[in-house]
C-alpha cells in the first residue's frame, strides 16, 4: 500500500494468511454488530429470520391445534384471533419478503456479480438494524395485549379494535423501509457494480430475480408505509380516511393495501425463482433451457404484478368493470409463470441429475408451485372467486406459493449456498430426510384445505361445522410433520456448523462466479477478481470431480 | 472530469484481465503489477473513495441513482397521500371548500417563498463543491439552513394558531369561530357573511327558546311567526360561497359547517406534518454537510453528497409547492 | 314440506345438505350452475396439466439420473433454446386462460346483476349476528335466520353498523362484503327447498366464526303463508315474552347472556333495579329510562369494565319492541 495512513486505505481489508475468511477476520461482538461486510450482514439477516420463522411456525402449531375440534380446544376465540395474526404478520413481514433477498441476497448476490460490496453497506447494515426494530415493535404488540387485525390490517376493525394495534403496524411499517433499502442497495449494486464482461445477459437468474424484486420493493412498499401510517393516525386522532364512521371510506384502505400487498406477493416468490434457476441446472449438469426467457418473464412478472390488487377486492363492492381489468391482466401473469415451469422440467432433459438436497427441494418447488399455480387460475376466474374469495382455498393457495414455494426454494437455497457461506458440509441424508418430510407434510398440511375451502369452510374462523373437522384433522398433523421436518432440517445444520466436513470450493461443480472463491470467501470476496467471459450457466463440462477434495476443480487442459 | 475516466478504464484492466493472460495473482497484496498498483493510486488519491468502489467517477453514478430511486420512494410515499386527498375531495368537496378559509394564506405564501430561495441556495451550493468554493459553499448551505428553519418557525406559528382556535383533526375539532366571521371568507363574500350572522343569531334565540318551550308555549306563538324564514332570493350568496348547499332551499335551512369538516385538518395536519418532518431531517443532513464543509471536504472528485442532499432537498421544495395550493388555495 | 319453524328459532348450527359433487357443497341456485361447470373444467385441466408436468419430471429424474459424481458424466448435447417450442408453451395457455377469463367474467355478470323483478330483502351485519327484515302489513319484522321463496329472484341489500363482514352462501355460489356506510348487494334465485347455512366470510373479530345464519327456502306457495303467519304472531305479542324472541332475534344474545355470567356486555340478570358503576366514576339505577336510554345511545353510560361497542338500535327497535325489551328484563330475577 502507498500510504496506509489515509482512512479509506484503512478500510480495505488485508488478507491474513491462507485461513482468513469473513467469518474469521474479525471476531468480537462488534466485529459483527458494526459490520459493513454484504456476508456477514447476510449472516445475521439468516440467523434473525430463522428465529422469527420458528417463532411464526410455533404460532401456526397453536393455530393448527386449536381447530383440532370445533369450539375451544385449547384457547379462547380472542387468543386464536391473536394467533393467527400474528402466524401472519411474522410470516409475512418478518421472514418470508426479507427471507430469500436479505438473508441469502446479501450473502450471495455481490459473489455472483464478481462485485466486492454491495453500493451502499452503511445502508445495508441500517436496514438490518431498521429489521432489529420492526421486529421488536410486533414483539411489543405480542407482549402486551397482541394485535388480532389478521395481518391485513383492514379498516375499519383496525381502527376501532381494543388491541394494540400500533407498535404492530408501526413494525411493518419499519419493515418496509428495511425493504426498501435492501431492494435501493441491490438495484445500484447491480447496475453500478458489475464488473466488465458482465454484460445484464451474463448475470446468472438469481441476480436477474432479485433484481426483479428490488424493483417491486422500492416502487411498491412506500405505498404500505403510507397506507399504514394513516391508518395508525386514524386509530390515534380520528383522521377520517377510513373509518366510515367520521366519515371515511374502508374500501380505500383495501386499495391502498393491495396495491403494494399484490407486489408483495411477487416479492416473496420471484426471488424463489431465482434460486430455483440456479439449482435445476447445477444439479442437471446442463444449461439452463431459455435462459433469456426465464430472465425477462421475471421482469414481466414484476411489472403486471402492479395492475392486478383489485382481483383482491372481487366481493368488496368495486364496479364490475374494475374487476374485469384486473381479472384479465391476473390471467396474464400466469403465462409467464407457465414458461418458467416448462422451462425448468425441460433443463431436466438429456441432462445428468444428482439428487442432492438442494435438488430435492428445486423438486418439491416444482410440485408445489405447479399446485399453487394451478389453483390461482381458479381464483383469477371471477365467477368462481366469488365463491372461493376467504375461505380456505384461498389459504390453502397462498400457502402452497408462500410457504410451498418461497419457503422450500428458501431452504434449497440454504442447502445449496451453505457449503460456500460457512465452509461446511452438512450430513447429505437427514438433509433429504428433511426434504422428505417437509415436502410430505407440506401436502398433507394444505392439500385438504383446498377441500375444504371448495366446500366453503371460510378462513379466520375459530369454530366451525362438525362436518369439516376429518380435513382440519388431516391438517393438523399435516402441520406436524411439517414442524418435524424443520426440527430435523434445523439439527443437520446446526451440527453442521459445529461438527461438520471441510467444504470444497465448489462441492456441486457449479459455474456462477461465487464458487470460484474460496469456502467461506474471504473479507474481500476474490483474492483474484474473476473475469467473465461467458454466460452464467457455460462450462459444466470444464470441470471434474475430485475425490479427494470432494469438490469440482478445472478439468487440466 | 478527465482524470477520473482515466482511471475507470485502467480499473477495468484491473478488475477483468484478459483471459489469455497469464493467472498470475493481480490481488491487493501484490504490488508488483502495475493494474492493482493503479487502483491503489487512485484509492490513495482519492480518501473519501470507499473500498469497494473502483473509481470517484462510480461511486459517485452509484449514490446519484440511490438518491433518485429514494427520492421515487419519497415521492411514491406522498402519492399515496394525495390520492387520498383526491379521492376525499372528491366525495366532499364542501368540506375543502369550507376549510380553506381557516388557513393563512399569507402565512402559506410566505413559506413558498422561503422554500424557493432555499433550493436556489442549495442548487448554488453543489456548484460552489464542485469548484472547493469552501467560504461560499458554506454561506450558502447556512442561508438553506436558515431558511429551513424560518419555514419550521412559520409552521410553528401557523399551527399553534389552530391549535388556539380548536381546529384540530377527529374528535378535538372545535372550532373558535364561526366562518363568517373569519376576514378570509368576509373578504370574498360580504354579503354571504352579513346573511349569515344575521340568520346564525336567529338560530341562536331559536336554541335558547327551546328549553323554555313548555313553560312559553303560549305566549311564543306570536315571536314564532315573526321569526323570518329565509327565502330562496336571500340564499343565493349562501350557496354562492358554498355555506349552504342547493338542496338547503329548504326554508328551514340554517348555517352549519359540513359534517365531515373535521377530516380536512386531519388532511391538512397529516400532510403538512410529514412534510415539516422531512424539512426537520433536511436541516438535519445540512448541518452535517456544514460540518463537513468546514473540514474542505468537497472538491470535483468528491462532491457527491452536498448533490444528493440538494436533491432531497428540491424534492421536499417540490412537494410543498403542491401543497400549498391543493390546501391554501381552493376554489 | 313441512318446517319446524319453532326449531329454527332455537340457535343451532347450520347442517351441511350431502352434496353429490366431491368438491362443491349441494348447488341450490341458478347462477352456481354456470360456476359448476368452470368449476369442473378447471378441475380437469388442473388435474391434466400438473399430471403431465409431474410425469415429465419423474421421468427424466429417473431417466437421467447421474450414476455418482466421480463417475463425471456430462449431459447429453441438446438445444438449451428453442424458440418455437417457448412461443408454443406461451400461447396455448394463451389460450385457456383468455377462453376462461371469457366463462368467468359472464358468471360474475350474471352474479352481480339481479333480475328487475328481484324481491328485495335487507341484511344487517352486527358484531356477531346478520338479521334480516321483512315487511309486514303493519310495519317491520326482524329474524336472525332468511326466509326466501324458491324460483323467484331474490336481491339482498347489505349493509353493516359496525366493521366490514361478508355474507356467504356456500350453496348458492355467491358472497358480498357487508361494509359500513354503505349498501352493498347480491342477488340468487334458490332452485332447491331446503335449509343452507349461512356464513360471515369477512374477519370480523371475536365471534367471527359464530357469526353464522340459515336461509330457508320455502317451496313453492309456502313463503308467504309463513309471512303472513309471522307477522301476525309478531304483531299480537307485547310484554315479556316479546322481549325474549328479540332478545335472539335482534342480536342481543350475541353479548348478553340471561344466566348471570358476563359476556361482551353486562349480564341481564338481576339487571333491573341494580344500581351500576359506570366508565366515567358516576354510579346509575337501572330503571325504565336508564334501560331505555342503553338501546337508543349505548355509549353515552357505559358500565364500568365494558366495552363501549354495542351498535344504537334507534330505529330498529319500535316503541313496542322497547316495551318488551324492558318487560322481559325485569322477570330475569
Amino acid at each position: 500500500m502507498a500510504s496506509p495512513t489515509t482512512t479509506a486505505d484503512a478500510a480495505i481489508p488485508q488478507a491474513k494468511g491462507a485461513d482468513d475468511n469473513y467469518l474469521t477476520h474479525d471476531k468480537g461482538f462488534a466485529s459483527w454488530a458494526f459490520t459493513l461486510d454484504h456476508k456477514r450482514i447476510g449472516v445475521m439477516y439468516l440467523a434473525s429470520v430463522l428465529t422469527a420463522f420458528a417463532l411464526g411456525g410455533f404460532f401456526a402449531l397453536a393455530v393448527r391445534t386449536e381447530l383440532w375440534s370445533p369450539g375451544k380446544t385449547i384457547m379462547e376465540h380472542d387468543t386464536y384471533n391473536q394467533m393467527f395474526t400474528l402466524h401472519g404478520a411474522i410470516m409475512v413481514f418478518l421472514v418470508i419478503i426479507p427471507g430469500i433477498p436479505a438473508a441469502l441476497g446479501n450473502i450471495i448476490l455481490p459473489l455472483q456479480l464478481g462485485a466486492k460490496d454491495v453500493a451502499f453497506p452503511k445502508l445495508n447494515l441500517a436496514s438490518y438494524y431498521l429489521w432489529v426494530i420492526g421486529c421488536l415493535c410486533m414483539l411489543t404488540s405480542l407482549v402486551t395485549n397482541a394485535v388480532d387485525t389478521g395481518w391485513t390490517f383492514y379498516a375499519p376493525y383496525s381502527t376501532t379494535t381494543q388491541t394494540n394495534v400500533i407498535p404492530a403496524a408501526f413494525g411493518a411499517f419499519i419493515l418496509g423501509f428495511s425493504s426498501i433499502f435492501t431492494g435501493l442497495n441491490f438495484i445500484v449494486t447491480i447496475h453500478k457494480l458489475r464488473p466488465p464482461g458482465m454484460t445484464f445477459f451474463r448475470m446468472p437468474l438469481f441476480v436477474w430475480a432479485l433484481y426483479s424484486t428490488a424493483l417491486i420493493q422500492v416502487l411498491a412498499t412506500p405505498v404500505i408505509g403510507i397506507t399504514l401510517l394513516m391508518m395508525m393516525v386514524e386509530r390515534v386522532f380520528g383522521l377520517g380516511i377510513f373509518d366510515p364512521s367520521l366519515g371515511g371510506d374502508p374500501v380505500l384502505f383495501q386499495h391502498f393495501f393491495w396495491f403494494y400487498s399484490h407486489p408483495a406477493v411477487y416479492i416473496m416468490i420471484v426471488p424463489a425463482f431465482g434460486v430455483i434457476s440456479e439449482i435445476i441446472p447445477v444439479f442437471s449438469r446442463k444449461r439452463l433451457f431459455g435462459y433469456q426467457f426465464i430472465a425477462i418473464s421475471s421482469l414481466a412478472i414484476a411489472f403486471l404484478g402492479f395492475l392486478v390488487w383489485g382481483h383482491h377486492m372481487f366481493t368488496s363492492g368495486q364496479s364490475v368493470l374494475a374487476g374485469t381489468i384486473f381479472s384479465a391482466i391476473t390471467f396474464l401473469i400466469a403465462i409467464p409463470t407457465a414458461i418458467k415451469i416448462f422451462n425448468w422440467v425441460s433443463t431436466m432433459y438429456k441432462g445428468r441429475i444428482h439428487l442432492d438436497t438442494p435438488m430435492l427441494y428445486a423438486l418439491a418447488f416444482l410440485w408445489v408451485f405447479t399446485i399453487g399455480g394451478l389453483t390461482g387460475v381458479f381464483l383469477a376466474v371471477m365467477g368462481v372467486d366469488i365463491h372461493l374469495h376467504d375461505t380456505y382455498f384461498v389459504v390453502a393457495h397462498f400457502h402452497y406459493v408462500m410457504m410451498g414455494g418461497a419457503i422450500t426454494a428458501f431452504l434449497g437455497g440454504l442447502h445449496y449456498w451453505f457449503p460456500k457461506a460457512f465452509g461446511k458440509m452438512y450430513n447429505e441424508r437427514t438433509g433429504r430426510l428433511g426434504a422428505i418430510i417437509v415436502f410430505v407434510g407440506l401436502n398433507l398440511t394444505f392439500f385438504p384445505q383446498f377441500i375444504l375451502g371448495s366446500r366453503g369452510m371460510p378462513r379466520r374462523y375459530y369454530n366451525y361445522l362438525p362436518e369439516f373437522q376429518g380435513l382440519h384433522q388431516l391438517s393438523t398433523i399435516g402441520a406436524f410433520t411439517l414442524g418435524i421436518g424443520f426440527l430435523l432440517t434445523a439439527v443437520s445444520l446446526a451440527r453442521a456448523l459445529k461438527s461438520g466436513k471441510k467444504a470444497p470450493n465448489n462441492p456441486w461443480g457449479s459455474v456462477t462466479l461465487e464458487w470460484t472463491t474460496v469456502s467461506p470467501p474471504p473479507y474481500y470476496n476474490f483474492h483474484t477478481p474473476p473475469p467473465v467471459t461467458a454466460g452464467p450457466y457455460d462450462g459444466y463440462e470444464d470441470l471434474v470431480y475430485d475425490d479427494k477434495i470432494g469438490g469440482y476443480v478445472a478439468k487440466k487442459a | 472530469m478527465s482524470e477520473p475516466s482515466t482511471a475507470t478504464e485502467g480499473a477495468t484492466k484491473a478488475s477483468a484481465p484478459p483471459p489469455a493472460a497469464h493467472d498470475h495473482d493481480h490481488g491487493h497484496d501484490d504490488h508488483g503489477h502495475g493494474d492493482a498498483h493503479h487502483e491503489d493510486a487512485i484509492h490513495a488519491a482519492n480518501p473519501h473513495l470507499a473500498h469497494h468502489f473502483d473509481t470517484p467517477q462510480q461511486q459517485f453514478d452509484a449514490g446519484k441513482l440511490g438518491i433518485w430511486l429514494f427520492l421515487l420512494t419519497e415521492v411514491l410515499f406522498f402519492a399515496g397521500l394525495f390520492c387520498a386527498y383526491t379521492v376525499y375531495r372528491s366525495m366532499h368537496p364542501e368540506v375543502f371548500v369550507y376549510a380553506h378559509y381557516f388557513l393563512d394564506t399569507k402565512l402559506g405564501a410566505l413559506n413558498t417563498c422561503v422554500l424557493l430561495i432555499s433550493s436556489l441556495t442549495a442548487a448554488w451550493a453543489v456548484r460552489n463543491a464542485q469548484l472547493a468554493e469552501k467560504g461560499k459553499l458554506m454561506l450558502n448551505i447556512v442561508i438553506t439552513i436558515g431558511c429551513a428553519c424560518t419555514f419550521m418557525c412559520v409552521k410553528y406559528v401557523e399551527y399553534s394558531h389552530k391549535y388556539h382556535d380548536g381546529l384540530l383533526p377527529g374528535h378535538n375539532f372545535q372550532p373558535k369561530e364561526q366562518i363568517w366571521e373569519l376576514d378570509s371568507f368576509r373578504h370574498k363574500h360580504p354579503e354571504a357573511a352579513e346573511y349569515a350572522e344575521k340568520l346564525a343569531k336567529l338560530d341562536e334565540k331559536k336554541n335558547e327558546k327551546a328549553p323554555a318551550a313548555g313553560a312559553a308555549a303560549a305566549k311564543g306563538e306570536e315571536h314564532e311567526e315573526k321569526m323570518e324564514r329565509p327565502t330562496e332570493e336571500e340564499l343565493e350568496p349562501l350557496i354562492a360561497a358554498g355555506l349552504v348547499g342547493p338542496r338547503s332551499l329548504d326554508p328551514s335551512a340554517h348555517i352549519s359547517r359540513p359534517r365531515m369538516a373535521h377530516v380536512f385538518f386531519g388532511i391538512y395536519f397529516f400532510m403538512t406534518g410529514l412534510h415539516g418532518f422531512h424539512v426537520l431531517i433536511g436541516i438535519g443532513v445540512w448541518v452535517w454537510m456544514l460540518l463537513k464543509a468546514m473540514k474542505g471536504q468537497f472538491g470535483p472528485n468528491y462532491f457527491g453528497p452536498i448533490d444528493f442532499t440538494a436533491l432531497y432537498w428540491h424534492l421536499v421544495d417540490l412537494i410543498w409547492i403542491y401543497l400549498f395550493p391543493l390546501l391554501y388555495l381552493i376554489h | 314440506m313441512t318446517l319446524n319453524l319453532l326449531a329454527l328459532a332455537e340457535p343451532q348450527l347450520p347442517k351441511l345438505a350431502p352434496s353429490d359433487s366431491f368438491w362443491l357443497p349441494v348447488d341450490a341456485s341458478i347462477t352456481s350452475r354456470n360456476i359448476d361447470w368452470v368449476w369442473e373444467f378447471m378441475i380437469w385441466m388442473s388435474v391434466l396439466t400438473a399430471l403431465a408436468i409431474f410425469v415429465a419430471m419423474f421421468h427424466f429424474v429417473t431417466k437421467y439420473k447421474a450414476k455418482s459424481r466421480a463417475a463425471n458424466e456430462i449431459a447429453e448435447k441438446s438445444s438449451e433454446h428453442n424458440t418455437a417450442l417457448e412461443i408454443t408453451w406461451s400461447v396455448l395457455p394463451l389460450f385457456v386462460v383468455i377462453a376462461l377469463f371469457v366463462w368467468g367474467f359472464k358468471g360474475y355478470v350474471d352474479l352481480r346483476t339481479p333480475p328487475k323483478d328481484a324481491m328485495e330483502l335487507h341484511a344487517n351485519a352486527q358484531k356477531w349476528k346478520w338479521t334480516f327484515d321483512y315487511k309486514c302489513p303493519t310495519g317491520g319484522y326482524t329474524d336472525d335466520t332468511l326466509h326466501v321463496p324458491i324460483d323467484r329472484p331474490v336481491r339482498m341489500l347489505i349493509s353493516s353498523v359496525d366493521v366490514l363482514h361478508a355474507l356467504y352462501i356456500p350453496s348458492f355460489r355467491t358472497k358480498m362484503d357487508a361494509v359500513p356506510g354503505r349498501y352493498t348487494d347480491l342477488w340468487f334465485q334458490a332452485t332447491k327447498a331446503g335449509d343452507f347455512p349461512i356464513f360471515c366470510a369477512e374477519y370480523c373479530g371475536t365471534s367471527h366464526s359464530d357469526m353464522l345464519s340459515h336461509v330457508v327456502v320455502h317451496p313453492s306457495g309456502e313463503y308467504e303463508k309463513w309471512l303472513d303467519a309471522t307477522c301476525k304472531a309478531a304483531d299480537s305479542e307485547v310484554g315479556a315474552p316479546r322481549g325474549a324472541k328479540l332478545f335472539e332475534k335482534q342480536g342481543c344474545s350475541t353479548c348478553h347472556t340471561v344466566d348471570g355470567t358476563p359476556k361482551i356486555g353486562p349480564t341481564w340478570k338481576g339487571l333491573f333495579g341494580k344500581s351500576e358503576s359506570l366508565a366515567g366514576g358516576a354510579t346509575v339505577k337501572v330503571d325504565e329510562n336508564y334501560l331505555r336510554e342503553s338501546m337508543m345511545d349505548p355509549t353515552a353510560k357505559v358500565v364500568n369494565g365494558f366495552a363501549p361497542s354495542m351498535p344504537t338500535y334507534k330505529g330498529k327497535l319500535s316503541d313496542k319492541d322497547i316495551d318488551g325489551l324492558v318487560e322481559y328484563i325485569k322477570t330475569l330475577k
